[in-house]
């Protein structure tokens, strides 16, 4: 289980003169789930989108198994289909059923049957709970539901890799709970996953190893276990501590009632 | 009752002839349509390029057609031609190049619309499935943004009908010119035959349009 999947190697992004990623570097063994916290404007959400080929980049290299991933390369397509990528904002496709938002890229990209298509995907939407929204349009779902079709839209794609960006950021409370079970049963049957997220206990429990980027850097890395509880670094200490209330009463003689 | 003139539109052929004008009217207004239609998609595709000088001309191309009135453009390239450049261009004529110019702006503006509508993440994600550039266009970005884009240009199919009832005034004799003519011809036996025979345009137009804007209401409903 200790091959690596992915390598990260001193990765640098820029946007003009504002540097985001400083000199990344991080491997990725298959099978295993990496969550990657930070303060907002540190560079989670970019790294994800180099990693997806989204962003051209400015120095290092990402290196999936075997093939460099960087826009400008001839091969992105086949590098796309390794890689899932659930984004934030719900991005189904408004024009076309539950159904066909999950079978339009097997069907066109990797031309796959579609017979063989359609029997998958009505099984990956069963098991997150949707089969008999399969004819729905994506306006008639809530947020919750939407996301959980965007996650079965990749995984019919059956990447290697899959990167969730921060998926329940945009979700009412109560629906959160819904698309996070999915990612839990993802990851309990050993898919490899990046995950950026601000729930912090959902973290604790998925992740194998956190990754904590504060300014363009990994100012810390390690088990769950380890981070949350003895965050080695002051930075990360701090970032943790804005997770934390302490308890405020206006009136103590009320309370003590 | 007053004598509303409505025997003159069934006398002799003037019912044809209020029907032939009509075709001249529809005939000029669809061939403008037809070429507008396809140049409004290539330079609203055109017009979303981040190129300035692209951008430029066609700004103020799109504004020099949407500040000039239709009938001053009529002048211009009626009138304006013959005497400047020596063109002798019948009035039909005329009136193809106007409202071809005329729906190729406005139709390019609309294509612009739906297209900058369409949102990045639409684009972003039909990327991150592996889809290509083309296939991102074919499959996700057209489809929507010829959604938007059906009831709005069906708007302008209407408006560019209507307004064909200008041209009269550069000589083409259409619809309300012979309806005018009608009356002229009547004005002894029956005065009054103005109400009746605008009455009868007025039916023509609404019959000839608003099956289109029923249309295009069903297709904004259907597509929402």
């Amino acid at each position: 289980m200790s091959n690596i999947m992915l390598k990260v190697d001193s990765l640098t992004k820029c946007f003009g003169d504002n540097t985001i990623l400083n000199g990344i570097s991080f491997d990725v063994k298959a099978g295993e789930v990496i969550v990657v916290v930070g303060p907002s404007g540190c560079g989670k959400s970019t790294l994800l989108r180099c990693i997806n080929a989204l962003e051209p980049i400015q120095g290092g290299s990402i290196v999936l198994e075997e093939d460099t991933i960087n826009p400008p390369s001839k091969n992105l397509a086949s590098l796309r289909q390794k890689v899932g990528m659930v984004f934030q904002s719900y991005d189904l496709f408004p024009h076309m059923t539950v159904l066909k938002n999950v079978m339009i890229a097997p069907m066109k990209v990797q031309k796959r049957k579609k017979e063989e298509v359609e029997a998958e995907a009505l099984a990956l939407l069963d098991r997150v709970g949707l089969k008999d929204k399969a004819n729905s349009f994506p306006r008639e779902l809530s947020g919750g539901q939407k996301q959980r079709v965007a996650i079965v839209r990749s995984l019919c794609m059956h990447p290697d890799l899959l990167l969730f960006d921060e998926v329940t950021a945009a979700l009412d409370p109560e629906m959160v709970r819904e698309v996070l079970d999915v990612m839990l049963d993802l990851a309990a049957n050993g898919r490899t996953m990046i995950i950026v997220t601000h729930e912090m206990s959902f973290a604790k429990a998925i992740a194998d190893r956190v990754l904590f980027l504060d300014g363009g850097s990994i100012v810390e890395q390690g088990p769950p276990e380890q981070f949350f509880d003895h965050p080695q670094t002051e930075r990360a200490q701090r970032f943790l501590h804005t997770f934390e209330f302490t308890a405020v009463k206006a009136h103590p003689a009320l309370a003590e009632e | 009752m007053p004598d509303l003139g409505l025997n003159v539109i069934f006398k002799g052929r003037n019912f044809i002839r209020l029907l032939g004008g009509l075709g001249v009217a529809l005939k000029i207004s669809l061939i403008a349509v037809l070429i507008s239609i396809p140049l409004g998609i290539l330079l609203g595709a055109v017009m979303t390029w981040k190129n300035p000088i692209t951008k430029a001309i066609l700004r103020i191309y799109l504004e020099i057609i949407r500040i000039m009135p239709q009938m001053v453009l009529l002048f211009i390239v009626f009138f304006g031609t013959t005497r400047a450049l020596g063109w002798n261009l019948s009035g039909e004529v005329s009136a193809v190049i106007v409202f071809t110019l005329w729906g190729t702006a406005e139709m390019s503006d609309l294509v612009r619309g739906a297209l900058i509508s369409i949102p990045r993440h639409q684009y972003e994600s039909s990327e991150a499935l592996g889809l290509s550039r083309s296939q991102t266009y074919l499959y996700i970005i057209i489809p929507q943004a010829v959604r938007r884009l059906i009831p709005l240009s069906i708007n302008l199919i209407t408006r560019m009908i209507k307004t064909t009832s200008l041209i009269l005034m550069i000589g083409v004799v259409e619809v309300l010119k012979v309806a005018q003519q009608i009356i002229e011809a009547n004005r002894m036996s029956s005065p009054n035959a103005a109400f009746g025979v605008y009455l009868a345009v007025f039916l023509m137009y609404f019959l000839a349009c608003w099956p289109i804007s029923l249309l295009a209401r069903y297709l904004e409903k259907k597509w929402r």
